[in-house]
């Protein structure tokens, strides 16, 4: 699993650094550090898509390929999960990564042609139109993950996961019914890059993910702080009572 | 069976028993391997028991079910020894006669044996048959006349010396150098050296160790694994034995696929007998080292046979991989240190040991040493498990050892390594068999499965079907497989469905070259050698169906068209029984019609009717 | 739920999460299928997510989340089996059971699936009927291995 497996990687105490070269130029950064994270401190840029700084890494899309080695022993690996190493050397733009990147958005743009940030990012590639057959013209969703990996290593409760494999893969909570971990908090619906998980609130009552949750009001001034549920669940985490959850932050 | 306590006393048990077992003794053995099982080995196995103990041999014979022997498309296989002589084709109806005339007077029943395809020329004896004498045994060798769940039998051919040798004479180190002097490579399919992958373990850092037996053979067309697993399964824990005490490992998983129940059932006595013996547990034969294997199934996924993904799935994730590096022999299972290795790798390991490493780089090629188990099916008349010398060529396996195409029809292709292979057409018949030189022409070595076509395939066709396969197995996790495998399964329905366009090879050319290199494992890397190996070589074909909308080799259904010769048609009504969806009619015993608004081109009429009164074209 | 009978199933392994493949394996054998209020004790007891059971038991093809026939039948469509006529076999058992595969019949007494490869590729086109294998399975066998079942 990429989380155990970064935290392996990451040795925390000693800052050493490495020399490598991106794109030719010689940069030294912090060993623990993947070409990703390097590389946009020196100011290179990396499109990314399912990558989140305060997530681990996932390494799905492939946006972020990169070009490492030398000669004719060069291959494209993820640059969000590859550690920087000395005198590695790094191609953020060569041809072979800019062809994978295009076929990337291009099959993207078949898949959830209705994806504003897929289009804008194609675009920025030279790619206006996908020579793909589209399945779904109204979808969205990328199958990024990073509401998944919200919800389990952020929020906490695992609400909801990849249900399926390739032919029908989807995020879904499970068995397609109300979730019972789901605490309401919407930070899945906020982390969303192309706006797929529909939530609404309405007289009170917040529906996400096919669940209601009522809404607690501020003790004083009656604004909306959080679903019920979500606030049970912070006093649940903290220790501290519910009681001093109920008045929201202005208020406070 | 004893529990060993030190070398001699396992010496001594093993001098015991070869003189219990009277190699004179006659010996009747059924093979009960992948092909003759579900021809009804057991059957035949139950008639010999009656037919002997109705001639009083029962006492003087012995009757066992061996492991595969071989020659799957002449099953049910029976061996008799000492004499080894191999009958085909065992009915339960032959099973007196061969009592009669072999066991009690010692004849041949000639209608049984082998007979030359080409020559016709008639061979009794395993040692002429070419089938047979072409091989190279080490892997295969013992599993046509083990009792696979006797661990004496397994002893008296010489089964655990490796470990006194390794114990007592070798260092961890040594070991490893051992088999990095052999040139073992991975058998599983990367090919990757064997002994450098041990090191690298050894090397890393940490005291808790994994050694994993990857049992997941997915490839559709191989079964090597499988008849090694079920024939032969004390090798692979002897093999394991050995690779843990050189990296340092305590715990061994086999991992074996959910869809090979026999399997499973025979690693689990065999682990049971070995942990009997001693073989397994603390202080193997009092060397001091400890170790154990546990037995943990698939579930029904090909992305597992995949390193990482089988390793989330033992931990109880989803099958899907992980980025690489860090590589799994420095963070594996549970994060810590594995090497995983496939089944034939494992299996090969304690001749190396026994032999030495010398013995074992002196067969084969500069690169690709040993041998190599293939299990040669499709359009070829001997299909069964063949293990050759690496260098052997195709041309060999083929027509040699494979007898050549049934019916005398031509060669097309062989298809070697799975569904992440290439098709490989009759202009490399002579190319040596080893990891470089199929990757050499767009394919790979694989697991080993060599399908052989002949002219009745549609190279269109066969692309289509591994992609359909490989969609259907991608785990899903990156785009470029997952959505790549759906594009391309698209693109090749509409080719077989005649709405082809010349732009749709190019558009597959495109993604295939993004897949090969931005896919995280090597399902999506090589799911592209089908598609561009048929391109390369067989381009004509996708032509025809693009631009004649046309199958040359008629297969691909929605280009077909099925009529009846209202000349030959007897009206037997065998077509309009089978037919799905009715769209047979006619007055009985007059000819019949095919309503072609109706037709779905299943082709069943076409397989059942007895008359050749069904055409297609 | 039968809290008896999912205990007994837990109670041979060690209560890990690793060992949640294996427990969902062992219920599969049992029942037939992985019914939902069992995953969630199960869920529990290892202590994992209902998600990640959730996602385990939709990932694996050997899982069911709904029960399957009194009698499987698997029919391979690996390689060789596909070019010596396995999908016509499929049709001949699709129309005769009035099943589609991956379905289950209305009398529950067959479901049909494909599978990648059963390793009897010498004897295509190959089915398994639950434990038994069958092979060398033109269509005009078909009627004959049914009647076994009916």
């Amino acid at each position: 699993m990429p989380t155990k497996r970064l935290a392996d990687q990451v040795k925390a105490p000693t800052i050493e650094e490495v020399g490598l070269y991106i794109n030719g130029i010689f940069i030294r950064a912090d060993s623990s550090w993947t070409v990703l994270q390097a590389a946009r401190a020196h100011g290179f840029e990396i499109p990314t898509l399912c990558y989140h700084p305060d997530l681990p890494p996932e390494g799905q899309c492939r946006l972020c390929v990169v070009e490492v080695g030398e000669g004719d022993r060069t291959r494209l690996v993820n640059s969000c999960t590859y550690l920087v190493g000395k005198d590695l050397q790094v191609q953020t733009h060569s041809e072979r990564v800019i062809q994978a990147r295009r076929i990337v958005l291009e099959l993207l743009m078949a898949r959830a042609p209705a994806a504003e940030l897929i289009k804008d990012l194609a675009a920025q590639h030279g790619v206006y139109e996908t020579r793909f057959h589209i399945d779904d013209p109204e979808e969205r969703c990328i199958l990024c993950g990073q509401c998944v990996r919200t919800c389990r290593e952020i929020v906490g409760v695992s609400a909801i996961s990849m249900a399926n494999r390739t032919p029908e893969k989807q995020v879904a909570t499970p068995f397609k019914e109300e979730s019972e971990a789901c605490i309401g908090c919407g930070s899945c619906a906020f982390i969303c890059p192309t706006n797929v998980i529909p939530y609404t609130e309405k007289d009170g009552i917040r529906t996400i993910w096919g669940r209601d949750f009522e809404l607690q009001p501020c003790k004083v001034c009656g604004n909306y702080i959080a679903p019920k549920a979500q606030i049970e669940y912070w006093a649940e985490v903290t220790g501290d009572p519910v009681e001093s959850f109920l008045v929201c932050r202005d208020c406070r | 069976m004893p529990r060993f306590e030190s070398v001699d006393h396992l010496t001594q048990y093993r001098r015991e028993v070869k003189a219990r077992l009277d190699p004179e003794r006659p010996q009747v053995l059924v093979c009960a391997g992948p092909g003759c099982l579900p021809l009804g080995s057991e059957e035949v196995a139950e008639a010999f028991k009656e037919a002997l103990a109705e001639k009083g041999l029962d006492a003087k014979v012995a009757l066992k079910s061996s492991g595969c022997q071989g020659l799957c498309a002449l099953g049910v296989r029976v061996l008799i020894r000492p004499q080894e002589i191999t009958y085909q084709k065992v009915t339960v109806e032959d099973v007196p006669e061969i009592v009669e005339t072999t066991l009690v007077n010692k004849a041949i029943v000639d209608r049984l044996i082998y007979q030359d395809p080409a020559t016709e020329a008639k061979s009794a004896h395993k040692g002429e048959i070419p089938f047979y004498k072409n091989q190279q045994p080490i892997v295969l060798r013992k599993l046509d006349i083990l009792d696979p769940e006797s661990l004496d039998e397994y002893l008296a051919l010489g089964g655990y010396r490796s470990l006194r040798k390794i114990f007592f004479q070798m260092t961890p180190e040594q070991v490893v150098d051992a088999v990095e002097s052999s040139g073992l490579r991975g058998r599983g399919g990367a090919g990757f050296p064997t002994g450098r992958k041990w090191r690298i373990c050894r090397e890393a850092e940490g005291a808790v160790k994994f050694i994993i037996c990857n049992g997941d053979e997915g490839d559709p067309g191989a079964f090597m694994d499988r008849a090694v697993m079920e024939g032969d399964p004390h090798a692979v824990i002897e093999g394991m034995i050995v690779g843990a005490y050189a990296i340092g490992a305590r715990q061994g998983h086999i991992y074996v696929r959910h869809e090979y129940p026999l399997a499973v059932k025979r690693l689990k006595i065999a682990i049971e007998q070995a942990r009997e013996a001693g073989f397994l547990g603390k202080n193997i034969l009092r060397s001091g080292f400890d170790f154990d294997i546990k037995v943990s199934q698939g579930s029904g996924a090909f992305v597992c046979g995949e390193e990482t993904a089988l390793i989330n799935s033992i931990e109880g994730f989803i099958g899907e991989p992980d980025n690489r590096p860090p590589y799994p022999a420095q963070s594996g299972l549970f994060g810590l240190p594995t090497v995983i290795n496939n089944v034939e790798t494992w299996a090969n390991v304690p001749e190396i040991i026994n032999m030495g490493a010398d013995w074992y780089a002196a067969i084969g090629t500069e690169k690709s040493k040993g041998t190599k188990v293939f299990s040669l099916v499709g359009a070829v008349n001997h299909t069964g498990l063949v293990e050759v010398p690496m260098g052997t060529s195709l041309r060999q396996i083929v027509y040699d050892l494979g007898g050549g195409i049934p019916e005398g029809r031509p060669f097309k292709a062989v298809q070697t390594g799975g569904p992440s292979g290439g098709c490989i057409p009759e202009q490399f018949l002579d190319l040596p068999v080893d990891y470089d030189s199929l990757q050499e022409v767009g394919s790979i070595m694989g697991s080993g499965g060599m399908i052989v076509m002949d002219n009745t395939s549609c190279m269109v066709d066969v692309a289509r079907y591994f992609i359909g396969f490989l969609h259907a197995e991608s785990c899903g996790k990156c785009t470029p497989c997952r959505e790549g495998l759906t594009q391309l399964k698209y693109i090749y329905e509409e080719i077989t469905s005649g709405r082809g366009e010349m732009e749709h090879l190019t558009l597959m050319e495109d993604l295939c070259r993004a897949m090969a290199s931005a896919s995280i494992c090597g399902l999506g890397q090589s799911a592209v050698n089908p598609v561009l190996s048929t391109l390369k070589y067989f381009r004509d074909e996708y032509e025809a169906h693009i631009k004649e909308k046309k199958c040359p080799a008629l297969v691909c259904r929605p280009l077909l068209k099925y009529t009846i010769d209202p000349e030959t048609c007897t009206g037997c009504l065998a077509c309009v029984r089978e037919c799905p969806v009715g769209a047979i009619s006619g007055v009985k015993k007059e000819a019949q019609e095919i309503d072609q608004e109706l037709c779905i081109k299943c082709g069943l009429c076409y397989e059942v009717c007895q008359f050749d009164s069904v055409k297609r074209e | 739920m039968d809290q008896a009978r999912l205990d007994s199933i837990l109670s041979r392994y060690g209560g890990e999460p690793y060992d949640l493949i294996p427990v969902l394996q062992d219920i599969q054998d049992g029942y037939g299928f992985l019914p939902k209020e069992e995953l969630k004790v199960v869920a529990k007891s290892l202590q994992v997510p209902v998600t990640q059971v959730y996602s385990v038991a939709t990932f694996y093809k050997m899982f069911s989340l709904v029960p399957k026939g009194r009698n499987q039948l698997k029919v391979c469509l690996g390689t060789t089996c596909h070019l010596k006529g396995g999908n016509r076999l499929v049709d001949s058992l699709e129309s005769r059971l009035g099943v589609e595969v991956g379905y289950t019949s209305k009398d529950g007494e067959f479901s049909l699936e494909t599978v990648g490869c059963l390793g009897s590729c010498a004897q295509a086109p190959v089915m398994m009927i639950n434990d038994k294998y069958y092979a060398r399975v033109t269509a005009d066998k078909v009627p004959k291995i049914l009647k076994m079942y009916q």
